[in-house]
C-alpha cells in the first residue's frame, strides 16, 4: 500500500481525539496518516465532505443525534466515506444501530493502538470489523431458535451455515487467521463471510430488527 | 448533554484531594446540590415578598394601613387617605378598617421602622377625617343610593383578597411574573388588558346607570355578560401561562434532582475510585483491577437492564437468576480477582434453576475454568463465549497464553482440569481441553439443558409451574 489510509476522527472529546492521534502517530505506522477532527455532528459533517478521508473513526455517543446523524448526512455527500465506529459503549442497541446506519465495524475505545491501526486498514480495504462482542450481538439478532421473530425474507435474512460458524468463532475470540485455518478456508474467504454478514446485517429486514429489540425488552 | 449549568461547586481535584486527606472521607460532602425551591418565592426584583401582616411596631392605630403599605410597596399615605375617602360611602373604609384588622394576622417581631411626631399627627389627622367623612355620608345618604354598588363590589374584593392572602408565596410569584408577562409582553397582551377593562368599567357604568333607568333589567344583564366576557378575555390567556409555567418548573425540578443524583453516583464511584487508584499508581495491578471493576460497574449503571440509558420498560427483575448474567458475574469476579481482562459474549439465555443444578455446575466449572487461564497462561486476555441453543448450553473460555501439551501436564494442572472435568461429568456434561504450546488454551464446555416433563409433578426444584417447555428468556446484557 503505497500511499497511507486517511483517517479522520469524530469524536466530542478533545481529550480523546488527541490521545487517539498521539497513540497512533507513536505506531510510527506509514499506513495510515490522521488527517483531520471534528467534535461536533455539524462539523464533521462539514469537514468528512471537504476532506475526504478515506476511514472515518466515528464515536457513538455525540449531541445532536450521535454517530448515526454524521453517518445519515455524511452518506448523501460524500458515499465513498468508510465509517468505524469506535464507542466507549458497547451496548447491544448502540452497536446494532450504527452497523445498520452503515458502519463497517464497531470496536470499543479500550482497544489497543495496534489493533486500531489494523482494523482502521481492514475496513478501508473492504472488509468488515467484528470484535467478539458484536459477533455475539449479530448471532443474537440472526438467531433462528424458537422465540425469534420469523422469517421474511429467507434468502437475504438467514446466514449461512458457514457464516454461522465464522461469526461463533469470531465470537470465541479467534483472528481470521485461526478461522481460516480451523475451517480449511483461506483468509480470503473467511474475510468474504464476514463482509456478507455484515452486509445482511445492515439490510436485513427482519421486522427491522427492531423485533430483535423488543426481544431483549430494549425498546 | 451539551449544557451543564448545575455544576459541581468544587472541582474533582478538590473532591479528590479531600478524598486523599485523611479523616474527611465521611464528611466530605455529596457534591453541593442546588436547593431547587430556595428560588421560589421571591418576586422578579429578587426580593421576598412579604404576606400581608399587621407590624406590631410602627403603627397608630391598629397597623393595618402599614402592613397594607409594605405588602403593595406603596406609600403609607395613600393606603390611609384610600382608608378615609371609602369611609364616604356609608363608612366602608371604616368598616373595611376593622375587618382587616381583626382578620390580619399580626407580625412577630418588632418593626425597627418608628413613626415621626409629623406622621402621626398626619395619620391622626387622616382617620379624624375619615371618621367626619362616615358620618357626612351617612348624614347625607349617599349609602343609599351608592349602597347598592359598593356592596356587591365590597364582598368581591373582600373575597379577592382573601384568595391572594391565601395563596402561598410561591403561587403569588406566579401570578405576579404572568400578569407581567400579559402586559408586558406583548401589544396584543396589552390590547387585550385594555379591552377587558373597558368592558368591565362600561359594563358598571351601565349597571350604575340602570339604577335610574325603566329598563333597568335589560341593561343590567347586558352589563354582567359584557363584564364576563371581559373577565374572561383577561384570565384564559393568563391562566394557560400560569399552566405552562407551572409545567416548566416541575420538569425543572425533575431535571435537577436527575442531575444530583447522577452528581452523587459520580461521587460515590468514579470519584472514590479515582482516589484509590492516585493512591495505588506505584502499583500497576491493583490499578487495572480498580478501574476495571469500576468501569464494569459504571457500564451495568449505565447500559445494564435496570440501567440508566435504557428505558424503564427494560428494569426488569433480573437478578443471577439466568446463565448470562450468572457468567458475566464470574467473569467479573476472576477480573477482581487476579488482575485479568476477560471478554464475556453470551448468546441467548436460559433460566439457572434451582441450586445445584446443572446450569449452576456449568458456571462454576466455567469460572474454574477462567481461574486456571488467569493463573496459568501468562496472557492477561482471557475471552469467554456461551451459546445457549435449545438443547444445550456450550461455554468456550480461551485464552492466548502459553499453552500445554495435554498428553504431559503436571499433575497440578491435571488436578484442575479433572475438577472442571468431575463436575461436569456428575451433571451430564462433557468438557474438552484443546491447547497448543505457545499458542493458547481453549476449554469447551458442554452441558444439555434438561427437557422439562410435561406433567407438573416432575420437576420440584426448577419450576413450580412446569408445564409446558420452558419460555426462551432473554434478556440484555
Amino acid at each position: 500500500m503505497s500511499t497511507p489510509v486517511t483517517v479522520f476522527l469524530v469524536d466530542d472529546h478533545a481529550l480523546f481525539r488527541a490521545g487517539v492521534k498521539a497513540e497512533l502517530a507513536g505506531l510510527a505506522d506509514d499506513r495510515i496518516a490522521v488527517v483531520g477532527e471534528a467534535g461536533t455532528v455539524a462539523e464533521a459533517v462539514v469537514r468528512i465532505s471537504a476532506e475526504r478521508p478515506d476511514v472515518v473513526l466515528l464515536d457513538v455517543h455525540m449531541p445532536d443525534g450521535g454517530g448515526r446523524a454524521v453517518l445519515e448526512q455524511v452518506h448523501a455527500r460524500y458515499p465513498e466515506a468508510v465509517f468505524l465506529a469506535l464507542s466507549v459503549s458497547d451496548a447491544a442497541e448502540d452497536v446494532i444501530n450504527v452497523i445498520r446506519a452503515g458502519a463497517r465495524g464497531y470496536v470499543t475505545k479500550t482497544i489497543s493502538a495496534t489493533e486500531l491501526a489494523d482494523a482502521v486498514v481492514r475496513v478501508s480495504g473492504g472488509d468488515a470489523v467484528f470484535s467478539p462482542r458484536l459477533a455475539g450481538f449479530v448471532l443474537d439478532a440472526f438467531s433462528d431458535r424458537a422465540g425469534a421473530a420469523p422469517l421474511v425474507d429467507p434468502e437475504l435474512d438467514m446466514l449461512s451455515p458457514r457464516e454461522r460458524e465464522v461469526l461463533r468463532l469470531l465470537a470465541r475470540g479467534y483472528a481470521y487467521k485461526e478461522i481460516a485455518s480451523q475451517l480449511f478456508i483461506s483468509i480470503k474467504t473467511v474475510e468474504t463471510h464476514v463482509s456478507s454478514v455484515l452486509r445482511k446485517t445492515q439490510m436485513s429486514n427482519r421486522y427491522e430488527l427492531s423485533r430483535w429489540a423488543t426481544d431483549r425488552r430494549l425498546v | 448533554m451539551a449544557t451543564h449549568p448545575a455544576p459541581p461547586a468544587r472541582s474533582v481535584r478538590d473532591a479528590v484531594d479531600d478524598l486523599l486527606t485523611p479523616g474527611t472521607v465521611a464528611a466530605s460532602p455529596a457534591v453541593p446540590v442546588e436547593n431547587p425551591f430556595r428560588v421560589v418565592g421571591t418576586d422578579r426584583h429578587g426580593d421576598p415578598i412579604a404576606k400581608l401582616v399587621r407590624p406590631a411596631g410602627g403603627r397608630i392605630i391598629g397597623g393595618v394601613a402599614v402592613g397594607i403599605a409594605d405588602h403593595l410597596r406603596v406609600k403609607v399615605l395613600w393606603v390611609r387617605l384610600t382608608f378615609a375617602m371609602l369611609a364616604l360611602l356609608s363608612g366602608v373604609g371604616v368598616l373595611a378598617y376593622a375587618l382587616l384588622w381583626i382578620f390580619v394576622p399580626q407580625s412577630r417581631g418588632a418593626e425597627p421602622h418608628r413613626p415621626s411626631a409629623t406622621e402621626r399627627r398626619q395619620a391622626i389627622g387622616i382617620a379624624a377625617v375619615g371618621a367626619a367623612l362616615a358620618v357626612l355620608g351617612t348624614a347625607l345618604g349617599l349609602g343609599q343610593s351608592v349602597g347598592w354598588i359598593v356592596g356587591p363590589l365590597g364582598l368581591a374584593s373582600v373575597g379577592a383578597a382573601f384568595i391572594w392572602r391565601e395563596a402561598d408565596d410561591a403561587q403569588r410569584q406566579r401570578w405576579r411574573r404572568s400578569a407581567a408577562g400579559v402586559v408586558g409582553e406583548t401589544r396584543s397582551g396589552l390590547w387585550r388588558l385594555v379591552g377587558g377593562i373597558t368592558l368591565v368599567v362600561g359594563g358598571l357604568a351601565v349597571f350604575a346607570l340602570g339604577q335610574f333607568d325603566v329598563g333597568a333589567t335589560g341593561g343590567a344583564l347586558v352589563a354582567v355578560v359584557l363584564t364576563l366576557v371581559g373577565v374572561a378575555i383577561i384570565a384564559i390567556p393568563w391562566w394557560i401561562r400560569l399552566v405552562r409555567d407551572l409545567g416548566a418548573e416541575r420538569r425543572e425540578v425533575v431535571v435537577q434532582q436527575e442531575r444530583a443524583e447522577i452528581a452523587a453516583h459520580l461521587h460515590d464511584s468514579v470519584l472514590q475510585t479515582l482516589a484509590l487508584i492516585q493512591r495505588q499508581a506505584a502499583d500497576p495491578r491493583e490499578v487495572l483491577r480498580l478501574s476495571r471493576s469500576q468501569e464494569r460497574e459504571l457500564r451495568a449503571w449505565l447500559y445494564g437492564p435496570a440501567g440508566y440509558a435504557t428505558s424503564s420498560a427494560a428494569a426488569v427483575t433480573e437478578s443471577d437468576a439466568t446463565v448470562a448474567a450468572a457468567l458475566a458475574t464470574a467473569a467479573g469476579e476472576v477480573e477482581d480477582t487476579y488482575a485479568v481482562k476477560v471478554t464475556p459474549v453470551v448468546v441467548g439465555d436460559t433460566a439457572m434453576g434451582g441450586v445445584g443444578s446443572d446450569m449452576h455446575a456449568l458456571v462454576a466449572a466455567t469460572r474454574e475454568a477462567m481461574v486456571n487461564a488467569a493463573k496459568h497462561a501468562g496472557n492477561p486476555d482471557i475471552s469467554l463465549y456461551a451459546e445457549v441453543e435449545d438443547d444445550a448450553v456450550t461455554v468456550f473460555v480461551r485464552d492466548r497464553g502459553v499453552g500445554f501439551d495435554p498428553d504431559q501436564v503436571g499433575s497440578d494442572r491435571r488436578g484442575l482440569a479433572e475438577s472442571i472435568r468431575g463436575r461436569m461429568d456428575r451433571h451430564h456434561g462433557r468438557a474438552t481441553v484443546r491447547s497448543t504450546r505457545g499458542e493458547g488454551t481453549e476449554i469447551e464446555l458442554s452441558m444439555p439443558i434438561p427437557v422439562r416433563p410435561a406433567e407438573p409433578v416432575a420437576s420440584d426444584a426448577v419450576a413450580p409451574s412446569g408445564a409446558g417447555p420452558e419460555p426462551r428468556q432473554v434478556l440484555p446484557r
